[in-house]
């Protein structure tokens, strides 16, 4: 109900106000004499070399791809879950084969070591 | 009337980052209005009663196709160093066909929702819905999903689909056994 | 003066909202002021307890750890040495890394805590003390800690700096991957309950669902360390390794936010998971106590109840943080990807076959002893599955591969068996057995 989300919006409106107290108060209270040594970044105590942009495993990647099609799995399954008790035999069926074709998903993921950290 | 205050605020919120998502020569800041003008689109799925849809639209795009997007970004080297600007010899053709297409969905739009005579509005009154449908509208589709009557076999097809995303995105990004040594 | 007496029974009734409507009425713009009150409430008490969590998990530490832990700052016990971090914090510099994307640099200590935030929205804390109690509020929740994990990679990526970065992705990747199981966990509640309403699953407990479901509670618990980075899934700030994570550059009081963000979540998923599996604020109907003039002073008990259940399931997060050592990065993931996400889809699956054929009729103790048997039988197979798999796995490494082999790391193992060395623990050659004919720690899982 629209009413409920009315709660939710004035919490999306208000919170900013509760963490960014503190991040004020500590730029008012704290000092404020930067120097270029100072903001460097850290790398353990030498000036940074090259940079930032360092190129990253496929591995993390792939790793988000499975999860994208789990969360989608989960959205679907959710309502169901929710409507769970009016749902039945077949549905169940349904439901249950759906799952096993994500599972297969995995299956397969997992045997081409896809999962596999190296 | 704060219905409408509220769509007017998401609508510019919306609106707004995703010209920035086009517009910002940072990759990782045009992720970021991408990510923006997704939460403007979920509070509007809110303000239209279906408050699953707009958690949906946070959980998905936000928790997971958005750093998809960010991962892929920074798997590509160098990428954010560009300096040249998005806008190109293209622009003026882009605008015309905009403001084509938008010309278009406003007469359709007009044509099959016209104004009720003497109101500024489409509809006369707001539908009367009943709030027990709302309340359930969750339940519902999920019933509606794999019930024999509803969308079950879209539903299933939909779980068909993403397998083969699944198994075809490891396909093209993942080497064949042999491979492996050039990764 | 009789609305002072009413004002103070509404306090100790927790039904504030109920007396500002009895004493002015009741209208949006009052309706509007009472949400906000919530929200003002709800937050500070939020921020507030950090002081004293961090206190009582340092103290709890420092005794697993045989030490003292804070002793000087405020008597005895150091009461107030999370009010001098704090003020400490306060008075740091602010330093601004150079070459950091001034958007994503500043905008993540102060998202990460609104996220942290927002999912109380939901969370009951009595009958009728509860931000919203939305019909989709698992959902919500899920939703919303999901859409934070996002806050890391601004953190990550707008510091400039390798290491925040590499911890960044790092902590996405252990978090998204941790998600699934803990969607698929969370499912079996929703299952049980039939409502995604956390209020409503609490309502359908009148046996809490740790003893319907523990396998699935069990899961859960493991994703919520995983979630909020707890050891020992606490590999994404490891010191040792990547400084501290996605957060190094951060310092002073943004550098607090991510602290306090920490602790807020780690609360919330202890009173998440009293709510899922502990049957939240319930207390043998008590909670549901009205005294004759009117207040439902039974909140007062559900909202003690509540907290009780939410700082036991808090002190095994601390306990476990005591115990346990930090695992690999490698052992994270496949622990998740081939260990926990198997496990949940079967559990889901089976869940899903079995509460549809229970008759409807059946009472609910029946009921919970069909789903305990499922799950203590699935936890069985479960285990004998690790063990097979573990066997195999010691029995590849003795069989003579080299260095790493079993021989290897036992050299003396050929003397005999673990169960000879039992039996004859006083003998002569076998007088350092016990360790030597030890199992191997194996990781079966890999």
């Amino acid at each position: 109900m629209l009413a409920d989300w009315q709660y939710i919006a004035i919490f999306v409106a208000l919170s900013p106000i509760f963490p960014l107290a503190p991040v004020v108060l500590n730029r008012l209270l704290g000092p404020h004499r930067p120097n270029p040594v100072k903001q460097q970044t850290y790398e353990c105590g030498i000036e940074t070399v090259g940079d930032t942009w360092i190129q990253f495993k496929i591995q993390y990647y792939i790793y988000a791809l499975v999860f994208v099609v789990f969360d989608i799995e989960a959205v679907f399954l959710f309502p169901i879950a929710a409507a769970y008790g009016q749902l039945d035999l077949f549905a169940i069926a349904a439901t249950v084969l759906f799952i096993f074709l994500l599972a297969d998903g995995l299956i397969y993921a997992w045997s081409r070591g896809v999962l596999e950290w190296v | 009337m704060s219905q409408q205050i509220v769509f007017f605020i998401l609508a510019a919120i919306t609106l707004t980052s995703a010209i920035a998502v086009v517009a910002l020569r940072n990759l990782f800041h045009a992720a970021l209005a991408l990510m923006a003008s997704f939460l403007g689109v979920a509070g509007i799925y809110i303000l239209l009663e279906a408050g699953f849809l707009g958690m949906a639209q946070l959980l998905v795009y936000i928790g997971a196709i958005s750093i998809l997007i960010i991962f892929a970004v920074m798997m590509t080297r160098r990428m954010m160093q560009t300096r040249e600007t998005p806008f190109n010899s293209q622009v003026v053709a882009a605008l015309i066909g905009t403001l084509l297409s938008f010309a278009v969905l406003v007469v359709v739009i007009g044509q099959l929702y016209p104004l009720v005579p003497g109101t500024d509005t489409m509809l006369g009154s707001a539908p009367a819905v009943d709030p027990a449908i709302i309340e359930n509208s969750t339940a519902r589709m999920g019933l509606s999903f794999v019930s024999a009557d509803g969308y079950v076999l879209p539903f299933e097809a939909a779980s068909v689909l993403l397998l083969a995303a699944l198994v075809g995105s490891i396909i093209i990004a993942w080497p064949r056994s042999g491979e492996e040594e050039n990764l | 003066m009789s609305t002072i007496i009413d004002l103070l029974k509404s306090l100790l009734s927790l039904s504030l909202g109920d007396f500002i409507r009895r004493t002015f009425g009741t209208s949006p713009g009052i309706e509007l002021l009472i949400d906000i009150g919530g929200v003002v409430i709800l937050s500070t008490f939020c921020l507030l307890i950090v002081i004293f969590l961090i206190w009582l998990e340092r103290k709890l530490i420092a005794r697993m750890q045989d030490r003292i832990g804070p002793n000087r700052v405020g008597g005895r016990y150091g009461a107030l040495q999370t009010v001098a971090d704090v003020v400490k914090l306060l008075s740091k510099e602010i330093i601004h890394p150079s070459g950091a994307d001034w958007i994503s640099y500043n905008a993540a200590p102060i998202l990460t805590v609104i996220a942290a935030l927002l999912v109380w929205a939901v969370m009951p804390f009595a009958p009728g003390v509860i931000g919203v109690d939305l019909n989709i509020g698992v959902f919500y929740v899920m939703a919303i800690s999901s859409a934070s994990v996002m806050v890391l990679l601004l953190a990550g990526w707008g510091s400039n700096n390798k290491y925040a970065l590499l911890g960044a992705f790092r902590a996405v990747a252990q978090m998204v991957s941790y998600e699934v199981p803990m969607i698929l966990a969370l499912l079996v509640p929703v299952i049980l309950a039939r409502t995604m309403s956390t209020d409503g699953i609490i309502a359908a407990q009148s046996i809490p669902f740790l003893l319907f479901a523990p396998v699935s509670a069990l899961i859960f618990y493991i994703s919520s360390l995983a979630e909020t980075g707890r050891t020992p899934f606490d590999l994404l700030e490891a010191e040792s390794e990547i400084v501290a994570g996605f957060h190094i550059e951060y310092g002073g009081m943004k550098f607090g936010m991510f602290f306090l963000a920490e602790f807020v979540n780690t609360l919330f998923w202890s009173g998440m998971f009293a709510t899922l599996y502990l049957g939240g604020y319930r207390f043998f109907g008590l909670e549901n106590w009205v005294s004759a003039d009117g207040y439902p002073y039974g909140r007062m008990i559900g909202l003690i109840v509540f907290f009780i259940k939410t700082f036991s399931v808090y002190f095994v997060y601390v306990w476990i943080r005591g115990t346990l050592p930090r695992v690999r990065v490698d052992q994270i993931l496949n622990y998740n990807w081939k260990f926990l996400v198997p496990l949940s889809l079967v559990l889901i699956f089976f869940v899903a076959l079995i509460d549809k054929l229970i008759p409807a009729g059946t009472g609910p103790a029946a009921r919970m002893s069909i789903h305990l048997a499922l799950n203590l039988l699935l936890a069985f197979l479960t285990l004998e599955v690790l063990r097979r798999r573990g066997r195999q796995f010691r029995e590849s490494l003795s069989g003579g591969d080299g260095p790493g082999g079993r021989e290897a790391l036992f050299p003396d193992d050929d003397h005999g068996h673990g169960s000879d060395a039992h039996e004859a623990p006083a003998h002569d050659d076998h007088g350092d057995m016990p360790l030597g004919s030890r199992e191997p720690i194996a990781v079966p899982i890999h």
